[in-house]
């Protein structure tokens, strides 16, 4: 039984959930419902410290974006940074699949929840990122 | 009730290149100019504030040094771009909690030359995926994950501004930092004093759209410094230091209170609001009642929002605020006169008092050509992500 197996997949954050259906999560307060995207010790709104996994939503609006032009030394430019409304929490990423300029990037243009490769590493395991198209 | 506080002596230096100083130098300068302005000496201070981010530690310590070593407390602080505004605010607390009866406040920074304060290296990708930090990342983010850029991070800000409320395009923010530098020509001490064209503006070098290079705070050299002393004290000093004395008649300093979607992008509006409304029921005056306000301009998006967070217009009005002329030197509602961040400079922690020296100087009566004149009540704010904001508003004394 050799099968050659599919290159090994990681996501480039651990808010990022692979497979199928990929979406993002968040630790929700279990007592007043804000989410953050990282871990916290306690609710930053309501100080409780129970939080529980929720999925976001893969659909949203652009609240807010930039064309960054000039960024350190590696980071490929221009590229549009974007603040996600995913009803109703907040997704910070990049706008993809799309001309970069404010003519093809619009406030409050629909998008949605895409994934693409960003590299393999040296086993061969492929970091898989994270951005939103138009939807 | 604790006592009322004032700024007897207070000086910035030249904002831009001083190649020939280091930081402990310029720092001095504005030291031994805000005693000699206040008409006092170290020997007075009851207390030493000092704020810079990217020098070596302990600069309150350095800084005595060479102007006086009398054995007071140093308060060395860091809040980002409000480090000025905090040491300031630190020695206000301290006279009124009654600890002493005059300190001197001092921020300083070299930043000549330097490039994108954050998001301004990244290490590349490691050799293996391994997941590292809060978010489990297993490459750098920077890029990937939007922007950790300043001019992309306050881009956002003003664009979720224009947004939310209509009106903001590109063209009105570049109208912004048209007016700043206009204002700038007047101001000897700012880094750059050049007028440029809207068209000039909009046709720089793109940073993070819609902010053009000069659309940014400029990184440059400088430090300002203020003596502060309590009421009581400044009664029995002369009558000409009690005259160009200015009272502080609010400082308040403000953290970011949880927001949805501040995680991802600073939420600079509810801090910002928060302490301009505490600074205008301590000091028992309104916005309409100011003169001229100095206000936080590290890029033209930002300008625009903090209109609104400082209640210069009502709610959702600031496009029509700056299209009506208002925050232009003679319009009702000077703001940054001194040519703001984007043409005076941003030496980080010396921003939070040369803003307030600027005010000062319209109150005294001394700002020579850019003179608001009859300016009696004036405000300076400032904001560091993370995030805190300060705001003083001052007074033209009345002794």
């Amino acid at each position: 039984m050799t099968e050659t197996a599919a290159p090994a997949q990681v996501p480039l954050v651990d808010y990022l959930v692979l497979g199928a259906d990929p979406h993002l999560i968040a630790n929700e307060c279990t007592s007043c419902g804000a989410r953050f995207f990282d871990r916290r010790n306690a609710c930053a709104a309501c100080f409780k410290s129970e939080f529980k996994s929720v999925a976001i939503a893969t659909a949203g609006s652009v609240r807010a974006y930039t064309i960054v032009a000039f960024a350190a030394p590696g980071v490929p430019v221009p590229f549009a940074a974007a603040t996600i409304d995913c009803g109703g929490t907040s997704v910070r990423a990049n706008i993809v699949n799309t001309p970069i300029d404010p003519q093809h990037i619009t406030l409050g243009m629909s998008v949605q929840l895409t994934t693409f490769p960003i590299g393999a590493d040296e086993n061969g395991t492929e970091a898989i990122g994270f951005g939103f198209e138009p939807a | 009730m604790a006592e009322n506080v004032w700024i007897l002596g207070i000086t910035m230096t030249k904002f831009g290149k001083h190649a020939d100083k280091d930081l402990v130098d310029l720092a001095s300068l504005a030291a031994m100019g805000a005693l000699s302005d206040a008409g006092v000496t170290m020997g007075e201070m009851g207390i030493m504030a000092a704020g810079n981010l990217l020098g070596s530690p302990g600069i309150g310590q350095a800084i005595q040094k060479q102007v006086g070593q009398t054995g007071i407390p140093v308060y060395n602080v860091s809040n980002a771009c409000a480090t000025g505004a905090t040491a300031l605010r630190t020695v206000v607390m301290a006279i009124k909690a009654g600890e002493c009866d005059m300190g001197i406040a001092v921020g300083v920074e070299k930043l000549s030359g330097a490039g994108l304060l954050a998001g301004g290296s990244s290490k590349g990708d490691g050799k293996v995926w391994e997941p590292k930090g809060r978010y489990g990342a297993v490459a750098p983010t920077d890029g990937r994950v939007g922007t950790d850029t300043m001019p992309g991070t306050f881009a956002q800000i003003g664009m979720e501004y224009g947004h939310k409320y209509g009106g903001a395009d590109f063209e009105l923010f570049a109208r912004i930092s048209e007016k700043n530098h206009g204002h700038s020509v007047l101001n000897p001490l700012a880094a750059y004093s050049k007028r440029f064209t809207l068209e000039e503006i909009m046709g720089d070098m793109m940073i993070a759209y819609p902010n053009t290079r000069p659309m940014c705070s400029a990184n440059c050299d400088g430090a300002a410094a203020a003596v502060l002393v309590s009421e009581s004290k400044l009664r029995t000093l002369s009558l000409e230091q009690q005259r160009r004395a200015v009272k502080v008649a609010a400082s308040v300093l403000t953290t970011d209170p949880f927001e949805e979607a501040c995680q991802i992008l600073p939420d600079v509006n509810t801090l910002t609001r928060n302490a301009a409304k505490q600074a205008y029921e301590a000091a028992g005056v309104g916005p309409e009642d100011l003169d001229l306000v100095e206000l936080h301009d590290c890029f033209a998006t930002a300008e625009l929002v903090h209109y609104d967070n400082l209640m210069l217009c009502e709610v959702g009005g600031a496009v029509d605020f700056f299209n009506s002329g208002a925050p232009f030197r003679d319009g009702k509602m000077p703001v940054n006169v001194s040519g703001g961040l984007q043409s005076k400079g941003h030496p980080i922690s010396a921003t939070g008092i040369a803003n307030v020296w600027e005010v000062c100087h319209h109150l005294r009566g001394e700002a020579g050509d850019r003179q608001i004149e009859g300016a009696k009540v004036g405000l300076a704010h400032v904001i560091g992500l993370g995030s805190a904001c300060g705001v003083h508003v001052l007074e033209k004394s009345s002794l």
